[in-house]
């Protein structure tokens, strides 16, 4: 073992530079080998974008294309509806069916935005129906002549309900569940022998 | 003599800190980089794989225009069944 004293100030240099090139190769190496692992990766990244260029590349036209079409039908829709029942009823029926589009009127027709909306085509159930021709108490004779429609297109069998007093609205608080039946069933019985097998004849007296 | 025992100290305990904080610094950021390169990758082969279905527009596109095309029938003949309003 050398002596501390042995060692001169050039060896010391020659030391720390040679510390200072392992440091310097050990970090440029990791850095090399992340780099490349960083091309590697772009590499696949552009194989797909290149991907998704060309399968995107056709979306636009047949987009436009179907959009194309679909702007004929509503043309044809629209057209038909008011040349067949006129502006202001095609407006009233687009209303009772949607309630709440008239508003936003028809395409081709920039006047059906002020039309005022005829309450036309307005569903009531058979029910209320019958109650109404029976001139007993209906919720169409309470209803707002000059309000919305009753139907509700998001509800509507609960809006039906609705119509009804409470106690026709009352659901029985808990039904007896369904018997289970097949091979796993909790309760089994036993499998009749006789079934399928001419009757048993009693003995003659 | 004295004077570059200080200059090796200088460099041993001046120079390599601050190399060594420099090069970490770049292998940092080169590996953050394979860390972002990984997960563009990820997403975009993901939205490769989403875009498959496009071909399916092709069928989409050819049932609008036989939709339409029924739809016209039918318009065509209400035109002809039903009286216009006026």
């Amino acid at each position: 073992m050398l002596p501390i004293a042995a060692i001169g100030p050039g060896t010391g240099s020659i030391v720390v530079v040679a510390l200072i090139v392992l440091v310097v190769v050990y970090f440029l190496v990791s850095t090399i080998l992340a780099l490349r692992k960083i091309t590697s990766g772009l590499d696949r990244v552009i194989g797909n974008v290149g991907e998704i260029l060309d399968k995107s590349k056709p979306v636009e036209e047949i987009v436009t294309d179907i959009n194309g079409q679909l702007d004929a039908g509503v043309d044809l829709l629209e057209g038909l509806l008011v040349k067949k029942a006129g502006l202001v009823d095609a407006v009233g029926l687009i209303d009772g069916l949607y309630p709440g589009a008239a508003a936003a009127g028809l395409r081709n027709f920039p006047d059906s935005t002020t039309v005022d909306a005829p309450r036309i085509s307005e569903v009531y159930t058979k029910g209320t129906l019958t109650l109404a021709r029976l001139g007993r108490e209906a919720p169409i004779a309470r209803g707002n002549p000059a309000g919305a429609v009753l139907r509700n297109i998001e509800g509507g069998s609960l809006a039906a309900r609705l119509l009804y007093p409470e106690e026709r609205q009352g659901r029985p608080p808990a039904l007896p569940r369904s018997p289970v039946i097949g091979t796993d069933a909790p309760v089994q019985y036993e499998q009749r022998d006789d079934i399928g097998k001419p009757r048993k004849r009693l003995p003659s007296a | 003599m004295t004077l570059w025992w200080i200059a090796d100290a200088v460099l041993l305990f001046l120079v390599v800190p601050i190399v060594v904080l420099l090069l970490a610094g770049i292998l940092k950021a080169a590996r953050s980089i394979m860390e972002s390169v990984d997960q563009i990758e990820r997403a975009t082969a993901a939205g490769s794989k989403d875009l498959d279905a496009a071909a399916l527009l092709l069928t989409t596109r050819d049932q609008v225009r036989q939709t339409v095309a029924v739809v016209a029938g039918y318009g065509g003949s209400l035109d002809v069944i039903l009286d216009d309003a006026e």
